[in-house]
Parts: structure tokens; sequence; C-alpha cells
């Protein structure tokens, strides 16, 4: 059958890559071309090869179910790219940096001197209701004001096009090391794919990281010890916690390899005896971190790691606390948060969110459910949301209950209409829906990844992207159009 | 190196030598027992003993016979000493320390764990159980193979290679003492004509009958037996060697002054007994000194670097 672009239907959607049936967008026209030219057979065997390219790199995922408990998946990928120009990424790239930047100066702000709430920007209730914010950060200031060190912020596009910030992961957000690893195997796949473009490299990365995180060393040494965190085998990111530490050169440590001793530093066990770490790169919930001040049941974490911290003898990325500004509540006012700390106008739009506390948004939104999506403020992964259009009556019951019994904890948005990309099935693309992670660094300086990670929903009408729920992936090409 | 690395390593190498060494154990048994005549019952029962693994047998099965013992020495997961749980512990160690061994080595391990899982049955019949035996020592060997031919030779490698020799220094010891007990038991004639034959299993179940032979080419004798298996500086499953490989090791890591003097310790014991001259009663009080040596070392080995 191969690809033929004629019968590539687009429908009311907004495609990446077709402008309309048989049209191929201008930056894409060549890839559409290279892709129509191949056979079923060259089309099986490309995808073949992706396949155990990605099974011999190793790269994979933990999924849990109950058969099988905790295994390991090969990671999903497709084969086309999804491509932006770098006129179009110079703007959302800019975007987000002003977004992180106010969203650093509201953490900094809500833990000091909380002139949000004085000058009644955000409200004090809402603040007290939020589970992420841990008053036993209250007064702290880290490094440069900066708690969110690494930000992934999930960008969608509408049925006009306009690009939208969905939410953003501040706490520990995971997928970078997908974005580099997809990258790989497509070069290993498809080399002749990249002669027709100028596409941006990501693969720096791993360095920009170690860049970051070593300049928050409280020692000023020229080798900072910086360890990455991760809760352990079983967690499904471990693949990426190795990954990470194995391209930045840095320990990967589980919370019993780390102990704060009397001088309230914090040590590891190597067998040279305790050595002196500076960075932590966590990845694991702030729950968990520390026993002594948090979930006391907690065999992940350090003890002390949050005294250490405190006296700045330690330094912790992300910040303990920053997950406060990781709310869909809060995401609703960074359009006003950027406005206060900056002066400036979002760049980047959010999508219209309501708030389920405020009565006359609640009202809308009760009677409106079956057209939006419903979303509790702190869960992260797709869990426990509704999608009202895809579900049934007795679904859109529930969430009316859930909601009128706890408002503070649910906001919903309109459904959007996700834009597409042809997405391989057998031998023949079809459009799927998809979104976009960039990761965003803040130390001295700011920097986005040349793209991100795009996940695509390998299920047609489909917009659930996460891999958890079997979600795939694209590489994702920024491409210099200027040259060509 | 981070310590907790560093003990993953060194209990890698010590479940992976075991699983070769209980595969060959039983191989090698199973080997002896068709060539003695029906009267002699020499049975199972030391195979269990060898692993002093007889409380908890004793829980489980009813009598010591060869169904028994082999399902509870190769596939009983309430067994921490059986091939599979050995296994299971192999591929959990090697899992949390994934991006320090090689890939093929974690593959090779996982692969051979679900061998073991899928077609441990298969050690039952004594048709099947030689080659379902040799494949799980041959694939062990394997992994020494790629350990050793592609693994960087750093701190990580040398405690692999401390949990292997240890393991394999506890395996000597513990085959001769329990081998020679029941050869010594009884001294009726008849028993003596297969004396022989039994001090060569002994040989067998540590590889040794070849090298053994090129070494001493004489009539197989309990002392020659015991001086090889216990003194021997250059065969590798000898206790002497494995003290050396240790020591060897230790020089490559920080601060191995401790433990190469709880080593030394062992070593004079060990050459100034001569053992090889030893009446049954007097080797059983050696071996246990020898074994307290060991542990001795274990102890001091994690005391200073885990």
């Amino acid at each position: 059958m191969a690809i033929e672009w004629d019968k590539y239907h687009v429908g009311q959607f907004y495609d990446e890559l077709i402008e309309a049936q048989g049209k191929p967008r201008d930056y894409a026209f060549h890839l559409s071309e290279y892709l129509a030219g191949l056979s079923d057979a060259e089309l099986t065997e490309y995808k073949a090869a992706a396949d155990s390219a990605i099974k011999v790199m190793g790269i994979t995922f933990r999924v849990y179910n109950d058969e099988e408990g905790s295994i390991d998946r090969a990671w999903p990928f497709d084969i086309v790219p999804r491509l932006i120009p770098l006129n179009e990424w110079r703007e959302i790239e800019r975007g987000l940096k002003q977004r992180v930047k106010a969203l650093n100066m509201f953490i900094d702000d809500l833990y000091n001197e909380q002139k949000v709430i004085k000058a009644g920007v955000f409200p004090a209730n809402l603040l007290e209701k939020s589970k992420n914010y841990l008053p036993q950060c209250r007064g702290v200031s880290p490094p440069l004001g900066i708690w969110a060190h690494i930000c992934g912020s999930d960008l969608v596009r509408d049925q006009n096009g306009t690009m939208y910030v969905l939410e953003d992961n501040l706490r520990v957000p995971s997928g970078v090391s997908y974005m580099l690893e997809n990258r790989q195997v497509m070069k290993r796949v498809f080399p002749e794919m990249f002669e027709h473009y100028d596409i941006l490299p990501v693969d720096d990365y791993p360095s920009d990281l170690y860049d970051m995180l070593a300049a928050l060393s409280p020692r000023n040494i020229e080798e900072p010890e910086i360890v990455v965190l991760t809760p352990g085998i079983y967690n499904s990111a471990y693949f990426e916690h190795a990954y990470l530490a194995q391209q930045m050169g840095a320990e990967l440590v589980v919370g019993d390899d780390l102990v704060v001793e009397d001088d309230d530093c914090v040590y590891m066990r190597t067998i040279h005896g305790l050595s002196r770490v500076d960075v932590i790169y966590r990845r694991i919930d702030d729950a968990f971190l520390d026993p002594e001040v948090f979930n006391p049941e907690s065999a992940l974490g350090i003890p002390g790691v949050m005294r250490a911290w405190k006296a700045g003898n330690v330094a912790l990325a992300n910040a303990p606390g920053c997950g406060v500004a990781d709310d869909k509540v809060v995401y609703s006012y960074v359009p006003k948060l950027i406005e206060f700390y900056l002066g400036e106008e979002a760049i980047l739009p959010n999508v219209p969110t309501y708030r389920c506390n405020n009565p006359e948004e609640r009202e809308y939104v009760l009677a409106n459910i079956e057209k939006m999506v419903v979303k509790p403020a702190n869960e992260s992964g797709g869990y426990g949301m509704l999608i009202g259009p895809h579900t049934d009556k007795s679904e859109h019951d529930k969430f009316r209950k859930l909601i009128e019994a706890d408002p503070r904890n649910y906001v919903a948005q309109p459904m959007l209409l996700l834009s597409t990309a042809p997405t391989m099935v057998k031998t023949t693309a079809e459009g799927r829906h998809l979104d976009l992670r960039p990761f965003i660094l803040s130390g001295k300086e700011t920097k986005v990844t040349m793209g991100g990670l795009t996940r695509v929903a390998m299920v047609k009408g489909s917009t659930v992207v996460n891999s958890s729920q079997g979600g795939g992936s694209k590489d994702t090409w920024i491409i210099d159009t200027e040259n060509q | 190196m981070l310590s907790r690395v560093a003990n993953n390593l060194c209990w890698l190498g010590r479940y992976l030598e075991r699983t070769e060494n209980t595969a060959r154990l039983i191989n090698v048994n199973a080997n002896l027992l068709l060539d003695l005549p029906r009267g002699i019952t020499l049975g199972w029962e030391p195979i269990v003993d060898i692993v002093s693994g007889k409380a908890q047998f004793d829980q489980k099965y009813a009598s010591a016979e060869e169904k028994s013992v082999i399902t509870f020495m190769v596939s009983d997961s309430d067994y921490p000493g059986s091939l599979l749980s050995s296994l299971g512990y192999a591929r959990e160690n090697a899992r949390t320390i994934r991006e320090i061994i090689p890939r093929e080595v974690w593959e090779q391990i996982n692969e051979l764990y679900l061998f073991t899982k899928e077609q441990g049955s298969k050690a039952i019949p004594r048709r099947t159980r030689y080659e379902f035996l040799t494949e799980i020592i041959e694939s062990i060997q394997k992994i020494t193979g790629i350990l050793a031919g592609t693994m960087t030779h750093d701190e990580g490698y040398h405690f692999l290679r401390i949990g292997r020799n240890i393991e394999r220094a506890d395996m000597t010891t513990r085959i001769i003492d329990v081998r020679s007990a029941s050869l010594l038991e009884k001294t009726e004639n008849e028993q003596i004509a297969f004396e022989n034959l039994q001090w060569m299993s002994v040989l067998k179940s540590l590889s040794g009958y070849q090298m053994y032979r090129r070494e001493m080419r004489l009539r197989i004798s309990r002392p020659d037996v015991l001086k090889f298996l216990l003194l021997e500086e250059r065969f590798p499953r000898s206790l002497y060697h494995t003290l050396c490989a240790m020591k060897a090791s230790l020089c490559h890591l920080p601060k191995p002054d401790a433990i190469i003097s709880d080593i030394t310790q062992v070593e004079k014991e060990l050459l100034s007994a001569n053992p090889q001259s030893l009446k049954q009663e007097k080797l059983h009080t050696f071996i246990d000194e020898m074994q307290f040596g060991l542990i001795r070392v274990f102890n001091t080995l994690s005391e200073v670097y885990f």
C-alpha cells in the first residue's frame, strides 16, 4: 500500500506535516516525498530496524500489571518525525523561558515575602489548600532564587495551529532521555532522511544539565560531586535515571547510599569511605525525600537531607516544595503571574481553564461536563482525569460528585482538538494526535531543549499520549529553513 | 565506587560461582552413583550435607532420595541455595548494577535464570539431567569469560573476583569435609575398593580430575588429593590458589591491609598444618578452622568496604 498523501485524511484537525489531503506543508515537502518513495517492504524493514535498534540499545520503560508484575517494555517509537520550523520554535522558546522565569519567581515569593498574595493577585486560601506547598520550606532562599531547575512543559496545538501550554511539570519531569535516544535511533535507521534538512542537534542536553547542576555546588571546587538519586530499579523512569547519570558521569545513587552527618553535610558511602556530595539531582518525590521531615515511612529518602539543604551544604534539584507551582489551579494563574513578576504579557497562551472552587465557573463546568476535560489539580501521568466527550453519563455523574466534594482539587478545560501528524499504521500513514514536552533548564542562564519529546497517541482518535497508557513517541526536528 | 555497588558486585560473583559449583556437584554425584554397586548406598544425602541444607531439607521432604534432593537443589525457591534461588539473586544483583556490568552479562544472566525456571524439571529424569546441568555450567563459564574479556579490570571487577574466589574456597572446603567423612565412616573391605572411585568424584566435583592426573600421575590417594585440592597453588580451585587470588585482587583496592592480614592468617594455618596427613577427626577440625577463617575474611571485607 505504501504511503499515498492523496489518501491521507486530515479532517478537522491541524496536521503537523500535511496541510490538506495531498498537500504537504512547505517544510515537510522533502520528508513527504522521501516517505512516499518507500515501498511496503522498505517501510516494514525500516520499522523493524528501528524496533531492533531500540531493543539493542536497551531503551525501555517500566510498567506494572497484575499478571507479570513490573516489567521492562521496549520504548514505543514511530519512524515519521515531527517537524517544527526554527523561526516558530524560537518564539516558543522565548515563551517557555518567560514562563519558567515567572514560575520560579512565584515559588520563591510564596516561600518568602508572599508579595503576590499581598497584592491580591493570588488568593491566600488557594495556597493553604495546596497539597504540594511545604511549610517546611518557608524562608529558604536557594542559590539564584531558583527552585525549579528542570521543568518539562507540555505543549499542544489546537485545530487553528495555535500552540498552548497544557501543563508545567516542575517536580520530577521525565522523558528527556527518550528525546535523546529517539534522535539516535533515527540517525541509525534513516541517515538518508537527514540529507535534505538542517536539523538542530539535541545531544548537548546532558552537558547542559551537568553544567547547570555543577553551578549549584555549595563548594567552590573544580569537580563538585553530583549524584542522581533514584527510587530504584522498579521506578518507571529508572532507565532515564541510569541514562542521565551515565551521560553526565555522575553516580547513580539510592537513598541508602547517602547519609547526613553531624556537620549537616551529605556524604555517600564508597569503598574509600564517606565522600562529600555537593549536588543531588533527585528523581524522587518531596514526600519521600526526608523521613525526618516528611513521610516517616519512606525508605527511599535520606534522613536529614532537608537540614543539609537548608544549611546550604547541599543543592537539591529541583528544590523541595517547588511542586506548589505544579498544580492545575496555579496553572490557570500563570498568565497573571507573568504580568505580575515580569510586567510582560504571556508569549505562550494557556488553555482556557475553569477553576471549580469558583462558584460561577464550577456551575459552568457541572452544566457542560460532557464537553470538557476535567483534571485533578495534583495528578500527573494522565491519571484520574475525565475526558467528557469520550465517556458516558455514569462517568460524568461520578465526576460531578467528585467536584462537588472537593472543588479546590479540580479544574476543567474545553476539549481541544489536538493536532495530528502522520504515524505509521502497518505500511501506511494515518493521523494521530500528539503533544510536545520541551525541557527547560534554569541556572545562571536558561536553556530550552531543541524541540523536546513528542508523544503520540497510537490509538486512532485517542488523545492519551502517556507511555504508561499506551502512548508512543516521535523524533522532533527543529529545522532551519533559512538555508534551503 | 559506591559501597552498595561494590557489595552487589561481590555477591554477584558469589552467586554465579555458587550456581556453577552446585550444578557440578549434582552432576558428579549422579555420575558416581552409577558406578557404585547397588549394595553401597551412598545416596544423595551427602549433597544436602555439603551445602548445610539438612535442617531445611527435612522440613519439607520425607527422605533424601534422588528426586527430592534434586528438586531441593535445583528448583526449590524456598531454599536459598538452590540453583534457581542463586540465579534469582544473581539476577536481582545484576539488575541494580546494569550500568556497571557489560550488557551481554546482564542478558546472559537473565536468560539463564529464565531457562532454569522454565526447564528445571529436566534435572529430574536421568536422561535429561546431564545436558541440563551442563548447559548451566557452560553458561556461567561464558559469563565469567565475557566479564574477563570485556569488563574494565577496575575496582568493580576485583570485587566480582573476590566474591567468586571466596565462594570457591568455601565450596572446596565443604566438599572435602563431607566427602572425606562419608568415605571413612565404614572401613569394610569392599568399600575400600571403591574409595578410589569416590576420591575421583571429589576431584571431578571441583573439575580437578584431569589436572590432578597431569600433576600427580599416580594412583589416586587420599593424601595426594587433599594436597592437590588444598595446597596446589597453580590449580584455580584449590584453597591456596583462591586465597592468593583474593590477595591479588585486594592490591587493586583501597585500604586492603586488614583483609590481607586476615587472609595471611588463614594461609599460614593452611601451609603449616600438613593437611594431607591429618586423620579424619583432625581434618574435620582443621577444615572448620579454615571455614571460620574465611568467614572472618568476608566479615572484615564487609566492614572495610560495604
